[in-house]
């Protein structure tokens, strides 16, 4: 016969003890799920570094980061100086930055101080389609529209493979990703700053060059590192349209290899295990990896180091 | 006594000095920021437009059921598009209970404290690495170390972990949205936190989860490069069957064609494209209405 009485437990001890059963069970499991991205970025450094420690044993790592001959796939003349890949690398951040650094950001401002939010609602969803086209596309009209109908035209001595197509597709390929961070940057400052520059008198142009811009330049300059990231990672744009000759890059004209390009270069041909071209994969992986991560924790720091907060 | 502040009737708030010339530069200003919009609205019409008007007369129904062929008018993604409903389906399989876990362990398990802020910032590290370094690393550890060779499981897990902090931060956001009091009414009934979590937080926040991990994978679907260094195959015949069979995928069908010189296989390659982005619009429009039918239903 069921009576409480003070001082006894009502609540089954059994269920008590499945239900904490289950707690610690389900907890763990989330634990181990998410434990897993650190088993990646392990697993990434691991595979990189043992596999470029096969390829230093047979060539320095002052050679390899100081030398400006990369012949790979010569044989029996092997010479492995990253620096043309390197400089081939750069040259399509920086020529892609040109692009899409003033395109990005003017995009962000039109859509967050000018726009209505008729035109904005159709101006979003264009940018995220660009963002969303996969790259191979882009290498495609680097290599056989913007190449041969837009660059030799104004240029006729321009190569068929050349860096400064690549670049420009690069360019059109990361303008989403600044216009978006730095939009989200823009919105975040408070509108009562705008307020009292309009007060003030200032014209509209003012008020986003003088004050919106200033007040949001962390998130700005943080989504041009994080660009400046995913152009030195992008792959098949350049492995497209850059060509695959190993040069130092002076002038963007002419074809040029990135690191990425040389990757997909070597995966392209049969690359035998065991070879030094197979190993140099992973040296070139590795020295991408290294430079993404460096500039992905710089964007990070900077971003911490020097956000306004607005309340 | 200094003079008065207030303009005198003769002095009036009339634009003097340079005020015509500041509205002139400011109307300048809103064109070049138009120009610059309008430059990536452009970009995309004439890369649409290229590869319609090349691509378009290569399409038909024999390009979704042919082989590859050495003869561009006989070739077609049949082989590629089994390829990727494999490394898709199973990607999926692998990533989305796991990214949805680890995104659930984040924002409703783990405490505050030096470790979960370690493993946030991992995870958005990961999120940035070129996904060229996601084929090396399939390729050391799946292909190579565990010596599965150049087949559909090796480069279904390669995809996984690349789709993973994908899937975990947009998940992470979806979880994010749900109010507080949502939980505390399940706590204040008593309710355990894997209760509060898998019957009252998850199943509000699904939409928002689903639309993230359906943008994840259109995206993997779209991605070459590390299959290409993880092993997909250049030229397959045959579908694959199971795990352990050599696969290749849509895209990179369309960049084998790409690379040959004739201008037929470029066509060709065009009318892939269209494929492709066949796929990835509808894909894209299965997030839209997902989003949209679940968020009518609920206000917070």
């Amino acid at each position: 016969m069921p009576f409480f009485r003070p001082g006894q437990s009502y609540v089954d001890a059994n269920l008590l003890r499945r239900h904490h059963l289950t707690e610690k069970t389900a907890g763990y499991i989330l634990l181990a799920c998410a434990v897993v991205s650190v088993l990646t970025t392990i697993g990434i450094v691991v595979v990189l570094l043992a596999q470029a420690l096969n390829f230093f044993a047979d060539v320095s790592v002052v050679e390899f980061l100081t030398g400006t001959e990369w012949t790979a796939l010569f044989q029996n003349q092997q010479q492995w100086g990253v620096l043309p890949l390197v400089s081939a690398t750069l040259m399509v951040t920086l020529l892609s930055l040109v692009v899409a650094i003033p395109i990005g950001l003017m995009s962000a401002i039109f859509l967050s101080e000018y726009a209505s939010p008729r035109t904005r609602a159709i101006l979003k969803p264009v940018l995220e389609l660009l963002a969303g086209i996969p790259t191979i596309i882009y290498g495609f009209f680097a290599l056989t529209f913007i190449t041969p109908e837009i660059l030799k035209r104004l240029w006729p001595q321009t190569s068929v493979y050349n860096v400064l197509a690549a670049s420009i597709a690069v360019g059109i390929m990361i303008v989403p990703l600044i216009a978006s961070l730095s939009e989200d940057a823009i919105r975040s400052v408070p509108s009562s700053m705008r307020e009292g520059a309009y007060a003030l008198g200032a014209t509209k142009l003012e008020v986003s060059t003088r004050i919106i811009v200033p007040a949001a330049l962390s998130g700005i300059v943080a989504s041009f590192i994080l660009a400046t990231s995913r152009a030195v990672g992008e792959t098949m744009i350049v492995a497209l349209a850059a060509g695959a000759k190993a040069q130092m890059v002076t002038n963007p004209l002419e074809p040029g290899e990135t690191m990425t390009g040389y990757i997909v270069q070597v995966v392209s041909g049969d690359a035998s295990r065991g070879t030094s071209i197979y190993y140099s994969l992973f040296a070139v992986g590795l020295l991408l990896f290294v430079m993404t991560l460096a500039l992905n924790i710089f964007s990070h720091w900077f971003v911490r180091r020097f956000r306004e907060e607005y309340e | 006594m200094s003079a008065p502040f207030h303009a005198l009737p003769d002095e009036s708030l009339t634009a003097t000095g340079n005020l015509p010339r500041r509205q002139k530069i400011a109307s300048i200003g809103r064109g070049i920021f138009l120009l610059a919009t309008l430059f990536a609205v452009a970009a995309l019409v004439v890369l649409l437009w290229y590869i319609f008007q090349r691509g378009w007369n290569w399409l038909s129904w024999g390009l979704l059921t042919n082989p590859p062929s050495r003869r561009p008018e006989r070739a077609g993604l049949s082989i590629a598009i089994s390829g990727t409903l494999w490394i898709i389906s199973l990607t999926l399989l692998v990533a989305f209970p796991m990214g949805v876990a680890a995104a659930i362990y984040l924002e409703e398990y783990a405490p505050k404290n030096r470790w979960t802020r370690i493993l946030q910032i991992n995870i958005s590290n990961l999120a940035g690495v070129p996904s060229v370094v996601y084929g090396l690393l399939g390729l050391g550890i799946f292909v190579e170390w565990l010596n599965l060779g150049r087949v559909v499981l090796a480069g279904a897990l390669t995809m996984a972990l690349l789709s993973l902090p994908v899937i975990i931060i947009a998940s992470q956001e979806a979880l994010r949205a749900i109010p507080w009091s949502l939980r505390e009414a399940a706590y204040g009934v008593g309710a355990t936190r894997w209760q509060v979590t898998a019957s009252h937080v998850l199943p509000a926040a699904i939409p928002g989860i689903l639309t993230g991990v359906i943008l994840a994978v259109s995206r993997a679907i779209g991605e070459t490069a590390p299959l290409l260094v993880a092993g997909a195959a250049g030229f397959v015949t045959t579908k694959p069957g199971g795990f352990f069979d050599s696969y290749t995928t849509i895209p990179i069908q369309i960049y084998n064609w790409m690379s040959r010189p004739q201008t037929e296989f470029r066509d060709l390659a065009s009318a892939g494209i269209i494929v492709l982005l066949a796929l990835l619009i509808s894909m894209n429009l299965i997030a839209i209405i997902v989003r949209q039918r679940f968020s009518a239903k609920t206000r917070w």
